[in-house]
């Protein structure tokens, strides 16, 4: 683990020197732009709806064990069972354990990334059961044996014809570059898998504490299905994920739809209210939702960075994030990838081995533009460097950084040093030297003036 | 009105150019310069390091630069917001909380103050080329500044404006970023910079040198023809010597 950082940045080097998949990504978000812009030309005020989606978020999260305990109490009293779990491994714990006591063999998913920040899939093939995921991205990300791209899509970086190769490799079929096509064959393969399954796992959208009811936003069915034909509905979800009301949705469901995929909303948004009640005809007969805390009630308990519990997951900072169009999402090494993943990664995983990620920004400030919540995020990227360079300081910087104060602290010793460094420039250029050399490997530097701004200040009319 | 020019380091010792001629507009104006001399770097580079602690310290030396100075002027959206918005962040419940606002309320960023603060939109320029504005990132969404240096451009006689899809995409240069992780760095200039050169403009003006230091440095690395100008260096074409 010491050498996240390392990997961080041998990936970065390696995505970054692939200029035609970086073109190809760029393409795959422009199209993303277009519809993204016609959509939230539709608001009314978008960036008043960015208010109202953030205070309702906000509500919730700063009465986060209130809204939580009327969710609990709502949700329980239409049937279903809540477990709540600390971290990763409680959680893997709790839903092995259900799984053996349904005596289940097969398991079906639909898309979570709460299940890949707890590497659920893992877990559960080591103890002997079959997972599938349904999502096709994700489904595709499983055959190639990858973690996701991106949060929201999860094979963004695939071309259509390495697809279909998977698909011949993994299921014998014929090739195909038609997306219809690729789709039938993951949809055949999938359908049978839903019947066979004893247990279905999902993620949650949202948590509605005014009905009890768990939110699931899609685009391909999937997770419906993952939801009612297997016998036994497992959701697992992050405790921040509630909010305190159901007419709450009204905004945050085009908004998620809006700026996450240049939707007017998401194809498929169900709630679901419990198991199947006597004399009711389809629904799972057990509904239990996994409640996982995960460091998140330290970022709670963060005044600063607070807000980053608003966060519903829908992928806009990654889609505007230049750090991301051009490494990519697997150079992070995350499960949230972009500059949500930045900020947050740090708390889950500790700030030591992930802070590289908050320094690898130039702090643009896109993300932060676009995020439907009003997350602050690249100034949380500030706020991590400062608190990683409290906790853990390197020499380096302290080193570097003393030293620039030393100069800058005395103009005349900053003139002075200058003047040198303007004067020695061009035999600068040729050593080896720390940040320099790395700027002259790309890129030029302007001759360096004869004088100064200072120097002809004072030997102008104005001195 | 006296303003003090707020002149960045690397300005002052690698592009004073642009400090002369933000001089040259302001003096056409009618207005007093003054450059205070104690004045060298606003700590930026430290404040965006992590070290909180050392930038704190070139923070406070800068409110002791600007005391009494009527108002505060820098070509730079950069070192301006880092004036404007985050010494009263960094400064926060200190003995310097209060004057980092006030400080922060009477500096300005050069293109803010012509149009914002003067009314001035016509300086009197010259220039029959044709320019791409590039929106540095903290001029854009720390200043939120986007109008007031393109309203300057198009009131300068000749110019013609071009205007790119990737003009609010950051350059990549992000300070000691751009050395601490360079080949994201290059590779985010890549972008900017080709787009930019797709333009087919003559100039892509900023109202950051820093950001044009990135962008400049990229183009002429890369053989592209179109040159880097600071926007004040645009506003004192065909000014007065």
């Amino acid at each position: 683990m010491s050498n996240a950082k390392d990997i961080f940045l041998k990936e970065a080097t390696t995505s970054t020197a692939d200029g035609p998949q970086r073109i190809f990504i760029n393409k795959a978000l422009g199209g993303y732009y277009t519809n993204r812009d016609i959509q939230k030309a539709r608001y009314r005020d978008w960036e008043r709806a960015r208010d109202v989606a953030s205070l309702a978020k906000w509500t919730a999260v700063n009465d986060l064990a209130n809204t939580l305990e009327a969710f609990v109490a709502k949700f329980e009293s239409n049937g279903g069972k809540v477990h709540w779990a600390r971290d990763a491994e409680e959680a893997r714990q709790i839903i092995l354990q259900l799984i053996a006591k349904a005596k289940a063999k097969a398991v079906v998913k639909s898309k979570c990334m709460t299940t890949e920040e707890i590497h659920l899939n893992d877990a559960l093939e080591k103890a002997g059961y079959s997972v599938v995921e349904s999502d096709l991205g994700e489904f595709i990300q499983q055959l190639r044996g990858e973690a996701p791209y991106h949060f929201v899509f999860p094979c963004m970086h695939v071309k259509r014809e390495e697809i279909s190769a998977l698909f011949t490799k993994h299921l014998g079929t014929a090739a195909t570059n038609s997306p219809e096509e690729l789709t039938m064959i993951a949809r055949r393969h999938l359908r049978q898998l839903y019947v066979d399954a004893d247990v279905g796992i999902t993620g949650a959208n949202f948590l509605v504490a005014e009905t009890g009811q768990i939110s699931i936003t899609e685009n391909e069915g999937n997770a419906r299905l993952t939801a009612a034909l297997p016998r036994i509905h497992i959701a697992l979800s992050g405790i921040e994920k509630v909010v305190k009301k159901l007419d709450d949705l009204s905004v945050l469901l085009p908004m998620l739809a809006t700026a996450g995929a240049g939707q007017p909303m998401t194809c498929y948004n169900t709630l679901y209210s419990g198991p199947r009640k006597p004399g009711e005809c389809d629904g799972p007969e057990e509904f239990h939702l996994v409640l996982l805390d995960n460091a998140r009630t330290q970022i709670l308990a963060d005044p600063e960075q607070r807000d980053s519990l608003h966060c519903i997951r829908c992928g806009a900072c990654l889609n505007v994030c230049p750090i991301f169009k051009n490494i990519g999402g697997l150079a992070y090494g995350t499960t949230y990838q972009g500059p949500i993943g930045s900020v947050i990664t740090p708390h889950l995983r500790g700030l030591k081995q992930w802070n590289h990620l908050s320094a690898a920004s130039s702090l643009c400030g896109a993300c932060t533009d676009a995020c439907p919540v009003r997350i602050d995020l690249h100034h949380h990227l500030l706020q991590n460097r400062r608190n990683a360079n409290q906790t853990s300081p390197t020499w380096f910087d302290r080193l570097f950084h003393r030293g620039f104060n030393f100069v800058i602290s005395r103009p005349r010793l900053f003139a002075f040093g200058g003047r040198v460094f303007r004067f020695t420039l061009p035999l600068l250029k040729k050593i080896p030297l720390p940040y320099l050399s790395a700027w002259l490997k790309t890129r030029d530097l302007p001759p360096a003036p004869a004088q100064s701004f200072r120097q002809q200040w004072k030997e102008s009319s104005h001195g | 009105m006296r303003i003090s020019l707020f002149i960045p380091c690397f300005v002052d010792q690698l592009a004073p150019q642009v400090g002369l001629a933000t001089v040259r507009v302001l003096k056409k104006l009618g207005h007093d310069t003054e450059f205070r001399s104690e004045q060298t770097c606003c700590g930026q580079p430290s404040f965006n390091s992590g070290q909180w602690e050392v930038a704190r310290e070139g923070a406070i030396r800068t409110l002791k630069v600007f005391r009494g100075a009527e108002v505060v002027v820098g070509p730079s959206g950069s070192c301006v917001a880092m004036i404007k918005k985050f010494y009263p962040e960094l400064l926060k419940d200190t003995p310097h909380a209060a004057e980092a606002k006030e400080l922060a309320q009477r500096t300005f960023e050069f293109s803010e103050f012509l149009v914002n603060k003067l009314g001035v939109t016509d300086i009197g320029a010259k220039l029959s080329k044709k320019v791409t504005y590039h929106d540095g990132c903290h001029a854009l969404r720390e200043l939120r500044l986007k109008e007031e240096p393109r309203q300057l451009l198009r009131a300068v006689r000749g110019l013609e404006l071009i205007e790119t899809d990737e003009s609010e995409s950051c350059c990549g240069f992000g300070g000691l970023f751009s050395v601490k992780f360079p080949m994201i760095s290059t590779a985010m200039v890549q972008v900017k910079g080709g787009a930019l050169a797709r333009t087919g403009a003559d100039y892509v003006v900023s109202s950051d040198p820093s950001c044009l230091l990135q962008i400049g440095g990229w183009l002429t690395r890369e053989g592209k023809p179109i040159r880097p100008m600071h926007i004040a260096e645009v506003l004192a074409e065909g000014l007065p010597q």
